[in-house]
């Protein structure tokens, strides 16, 4: 870790003003992720920004949609009854996430924020063309069994590790962004990620000085009848292998909307608009369910050790949409 | 032969009695290796290699150095030097080192983070910090990573484990009955690198008292194998050398022996001239300790068409480092378990960039009891046998490795109570067959066995005319419940109240005991306390057959006995008188009793013991000596997304006395847990083109968590073995691991009629199986 100095700020204005004026600041909210990039040099910021005093809080249910503060914990935002309720998906994914320590200091922005799993980024000794571009990629031919089937270059394949994004980005997520000019937008969450492309180290829209202030779920009736189910190598504190975020809307057993996203097989999260749109219109069988979910990974692009995600995304989605129903 | 300690009316032994230290624990007061607060201490930090081989071809230590709070960077270049390293191999075996190198001796790097360089600072964060900035050029060489890498070399190492296994071993005419045998089985079983992680990360607190006098506060499993290690290295008598250790946080065999960073430690502190603690970082426990060997075993087993093994032939390869012979001798219980007629075995290694792999829980039992349990598995389901009938009908009424007779054994009765405990009887006969919704349930299970080591050490007990007693040895507590069962041992022979006894360890400057590891602490520390509170009574008793106010006065030493602390003729047990009495009225203010206890063969025969060849100890007395046990295990697996939980676990042991029926639960318990582990998840992935880890944390590195982990049953049998010990205890730190992984294995078997052979068992190993749906 290196040296760096530490500010509070009192307004999103203040922090924003603060972070844009040093081009290697970070807002730090939890902390759960920035401090261990950070103790790992991976990350080296001269200047924290911490977002904790601000008021980026609140979990408001309304008849139109869910707003959620950025600086929400995970735990609050999970056991809320209103998200149980009307956003199984998104409190089902967050209270599959890591542990419940990290569940009480963790928040919903810096979850949207947090960086790959992939081991080789982890470790400063490997090169890593997300750590440092152009420097290579050695999970091409390495040890890439945890990492993405879809949305891969060959600049890299790390796989987003967010649970909570899975569900978001299947509900048609908003993010608000306010800037050191007082501005506020609105991006679409599915738009708010990069592709790895040759530019792995750009990972989403940011830019200097902005911070997430809000999330933003639109009302629906799938997102009342969704569902999140995480493969992973132990029952639990385990990033997931593969994950499956799914969302129906059945009238008079057919399918009126659909949602279904995947999660530990893509760069991004990833949403899957040909499965939803194939699911619209037929009855919730498991039989249809399968014959969607093979839509899912029509471009896979699996390596050596992740060849198993193809088939493994596909149950997922199934098995998501038959629990969602049972 | 020795006394045998026989149990008190109303005494402590095998109670479950709570941990004496635990308040301590919990609270925060017991003091763990780096927890001692030297003055003037100061915080080393191991800069490591990103290369697994290459050269270093230069330091520049200046923008480190320059860093606030640096007092010292240390490397190959300026480090003090030793009397002796393990470099070469007459200095591997006097320092007693696991491995035959240590680094910053020289600028050659063979292993992907091999420490290069070693700061000293004020503070751990400046320290930590200023380890970064040391800037190191590198010439790279392309590293070998393991046996499979096609530049690898297998050759026959022709002994193990240090040259203190046979690599060959054969009985009978294995080859010829096995091509003659109406069955014929044939599997490879292979198992990545693990790691042991301890949840106390190793560390060495290094205080130079005077320049001849070294305290060094260390996180081991032996200080006294410490410091004999320590005054290899240094030259200095070991008298001069104390290594303390009064609690440990698991060590699982890292800590059984000194690795690099301990002397490195000793080192730095010699040359900043204050003391230096270092404690490695938990990426650093992946590369500083060891860990078992990445291997593949190649299981043969012949039997007659009835079932009968008539053929075992077990070979493995793995991978080893540059300079040593090390892997864990597997083939022992696989010529152990059954009544085969014939057996061999062979090893193959192949050195690659990697550090020395070296012992870890059940060393060679629990990767080798894998191989043979789940080819007993194969062979009952190849029969249509039940696994425990195979397993009868294989059953060995002696050792047929040796010839020798079992000093006792239990076994039938461990099947037997597991499987009745277990519900062993609603077992569908036939694989694949048992479902709940979309789940395949299956029940599988594993013999478990594991040896009685050779091994002694000596204990110290003082008893106070009062009625307290001080009881010492130089043992260690692993966390596993040592001060507990020793101060009921010494409470039972001494006649006194729990709360009366302190038994101390963790100190060189105890009287010796050997290191806890390969299951022999709990039988020599137990039996040597036991013996050294008879020494107390025989000193007592002399002095009250001298005492003219004694009742016992001019009764022969001999005709006198003694009973929760008194002293009585046998004859005559209404003459006599309590111990207190006595030495009040002589003054006596305390007096002292010591003696050597002995486990394994060295008790039964201990001259025959003495003179056998290292590799030969545990065989020397008359008798083979071993804890037996047996695991049950039920999976359940997720039929589509190929997850295995483990739903239901009973394990029956008979492993002699059980001193507490508490700790020892906990010890199956954990050790059973720690094979659920290897069998379902746990990992160390080695990068094929750099040879370095790439999950070296545990956030990669899977342990079971509590949600992976079912209410789990464990019994003992109980077992009275004269010839093992004083105490009869046989240690069961081990056997609690041993056959876990096949148990499960061939649970998963059961539930999905397809066999998995390389472990661990994930999710796309089973799901890409093709279960059935
Ligand atoms: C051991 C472990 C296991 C985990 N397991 C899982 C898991 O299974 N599933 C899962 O989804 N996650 C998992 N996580 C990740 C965890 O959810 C994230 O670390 C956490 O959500 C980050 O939130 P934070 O508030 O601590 O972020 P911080 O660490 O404070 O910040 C993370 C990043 O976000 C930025 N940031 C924070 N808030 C804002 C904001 N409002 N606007 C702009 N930028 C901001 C920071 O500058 C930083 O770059 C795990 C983490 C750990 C350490
Ligand atoms: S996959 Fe991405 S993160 Fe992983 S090594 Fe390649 S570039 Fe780095």
């Amino acid at each position: 870790m290196n040296n760096f100095s530490y500010t509070q700020a009192a307004s999103t204005k203040e922090a924003a003003t603060a972070a844009q004026g040093d081009k290697n600041a970070a807002f730090i909210s939890g902390g759960t992720s920035l401090i261990d990039l950070m103790k790992s040099n991976i990350e080296q910021h001269s200047l924290l920004v911490d977002l904790n005093k601000l008021s980026l809080l609140g979990i408001e249910n309304a008849a139109t949609g869910l707003r959620i503060g950025a600086l929400e914990r995970m735990s609050d935002v999970g056991e809320n009854p209103q998200v149980v309720q009307n956003y199984p998906v998104i409190s089902q994914a967050l209270l599959a996430s890591a542990s419940p320590q990290l569940r009480n200091m963790a928040s919903m922005g810096g979850n949207l924020l947090q960086r790959t799993r992939c081991g080789y980024f982890r470790d400063t000794a490997f090169p890593c063309n997300k750590r440092v571009p152009g420097s290579g990629c050695p999970a091409q031919d390495g040890d890439n069994r945890t990492l993405a089937i879809l949305g891969g270059s060959e600049s890299c394949i790390a796989t987003h590790a967010s649970d909570l994004c899975v569900a978001l980005v299947a509900l048609d997520t908003k993010l608000t962004i306010e800037n050191a000019k007082g501005q506020s937008r609105s991006v679409l969450l599915s738009d708010f990620y990069k592709l790895p492309g040759k530019t792995p180290h750009l990972e989403n829209q940011l830019q200097p000085g902005d911070i997430i202030t809000a999330i933003n779920v639109p009302a629906a009736a799938h997102a009342r009848k969704s569902h999140y189910l995480k493969v992973r190598d132990r029952a639990s504190y385990a990033y997931a292998l593969v994950s499956a975020a799914v969302g129906l809307d059945v009238q008079g057993g057919t399918i009126r909307s659909a949602r279904v996203a995947l999660g530990g097989v893509g760069t991004v999260p990833w949403r899957v608009p040909a499965v939803e749109k194939a699911l619209v219109g037929k009855a919730p069988t498991e039989e249809n369910f399968r014959a969607a979910a093979a839509l899912a990974v029509r471009d896979a692009a699996p390596k050596e050790h992740n060849k198993f995600k193809v088939e493994l995304a596909q149950r997922t989605i199934v098995r998501a949409l038959l629990e969602v129903m049972a | 032969m020795e006394p045998q300690f026989s149990d008190q009316p109303g005494g402590f032994v095998g109670k479950p009695l709570v941990r004496v230290e635990g308040r301590e624990k919990v609270t925060g007061k017991a003091k763990y290796s780096a927890e001692f607060a030297l003055p003037g201490l100061t915080y080393g930090v191991i800069a490591t290699s990103p290369i697994a081989k290459g050269k270093i071809q230069s330091i520049d230590t200046t923008a480190a150095a320059r860093e606030l709070g640096v007092i010292a960077v240390l490397t190959h270049q300026n480090l003090p030097k030793l009397a002796k390293t393990p470099n070469d191999a007459a200095g591997k075996k006097d320092t007693g080192a696991p491995m035959g190198f240590l680094p910053l001796t020289g600028d050659e790097i063979f292993y992907a983070a091999q420490p290069v360089a070693l700061v000293v600072a004020d503070t751990l964060e400046h320290a930590t910090h200023a380890a970064t900035l040391v800037k190191v050029n590198y010439a790279p060489q392309k590293p070998i990573a393991d046996f499979h890498d096609p530049k690898a070399e297998l050759f026959d190492p022709e002994k193990v484990q240090d040259g203190k296994q046979k690599g060959h071993t054969k009985r009978g005419e294995p080859q010829a009955a096995f091509a003659s045998s109406a069955i014929q089985l044939t599997a490879t079983y292979t198992h990545p690198v693990y790691n042991h992680n301890p949840m106390e990360p190793g560390s060495t607190t290094a205080h130079w008292e005077a320049p001849d006098r070294l305290t060094v506060y260390e996180s081991t499993q032996g200080v006294t194998r410490t410091q004999s290690s320590l005054a290899a290295m240094t030259g200095m008598p070991r008298e001069q050398i104390r290594v303390i250790t009064k609690y440990l946080g698991g060590g699982f065999g890292c800590k059984g022996a000194m690795w690099p960073h301990t002397i490195l430690t000793v080192q730095a502190a010699k040359a900043v001239g204050r003391p230096v603690k270092l404690m490695l970082t938990r990426p650093q426990m992946f590369t500083s300790m060891g860990h078992r060997e990445d291997q593949s075993q190649v299981m043969k087993l012949g039997a007659s068409a009835d079932g009968k093994i008539t053929s075992l032939i077990h070979t493995k390869q793995s991978t080893t480092s540059p300079w040593d012979n090390y892997a864990e001798p597997n083939s022992k219980i696989v010529d152990l378990l059954y009544a085969s007629p014939s057996f061999e075995s062979s090893y193959e290694l192949a050195r690659a960039n990697v550090m020395t792999s070296t012992f870890m829980r059940a060393p060679g039992e629990a990767p080798g009891s894998f191989a043979i349990e789940c080819s007993m598995d194969d062979l009952a389901a190849r029969l249509g046998v039940d696994p425990i009938e195979i397993r009868l009908r294989n059953y060995a009424d002696h050792d047929y490795g040796t010839g020798q007779q079992w000093s006792s054994k239990s076994l039938k009765q461990c099947y037997a109570r597991g499987a009745e405990l277990f519900g062993w009887s609603k077992r569908n006969p036939k694989a694949g067959a048992t479902r709940d919704g979309r789940y395949l349930v299956g029940m599988g299970m594993a013999s478990a066995s594991y040896p009685v080591h050779n091994s002694q050490g000596t204990a110290r007990a003082r008893l106070y005319a009062d009625g307290h007693a001080v009881v010492q040895a130089g043992a260690t507590d692993l966390g596993t419940g040592t001060y507990t069962v020793m101060t009921q041992v010494a409470a039972d022979s001494l006649g006194l109240p729990i709360e009366k006894v302190r038994f101390e360890l963790g100190d060189t400057q105890l009287p010796t005991a050997p290191n806890s590891g390969g299951s022999v602490a709990a039988g020599t520390v137990s039996s040597s306390v036991y013996l050294a509170c008879q020494d107390v009574w025989q000193k007592l008793i002399k002095a009250a057959v001298i005492d003219k106010k004694s009742p016992l006065y001019r009764a022969k030493p001999e005709d006198v006995a003694v009973e929760k602390g008194r002293l009585f003729l046998k004859k005559d047990p209404k003459k006599g008188e309590p111990f207190g009495e006595l030495m009040k009225r002589g003054e006596i203010t305390d007096i002292e009793g010591m003696a050597q206890g002995k486990y394994g063969s060295g008790y039964e025969d201990a001259a025959a013991a003495k003179n056998a060849d290292a590799t030969e100890k545990d065989q020397a007395g008359h008798h083979s000596m071993h804890s037996f046990g047996a695991h049950f295990c039920e999976v359940r697996v997720d039929m589509d997304l190929g997850t295995i939980r483990v739903s239901k676990w009973v394990s029956v042991i008979g492993a002699g006395r059980i001193l507490n029926a508490q700790t020892a639960r906990s010890q199956i318990i954990g050790g059973a847990i720690f094979g659920i582990g290897s069998a379902l998840m746990e990992e160390t992935i080695r990068d094929p083109h750099y040879s370095r880890y790439t999950n070296a944390d545990l956030a990669g590195y899977h342990v079971p968590v509590n949600a992976d982990i079912p209410n789990m049953t464990v019994e003992f049998v109980e077992e009275h073995d004269p010839y093992i010990n004083a105490m009869g205890v046989k240690g069961i730190g081990e056997i609690a691991m041993v056959g876990v992984a096949a148990a499960v294995a061939n649970a998963v078997f059961h539930a999905t009629g397809k066999r998995l052979r390389d472990l661990p068992l994930t999710p796309d190993k089973v799901m890409m199986a093709g279960l059935p749906s």
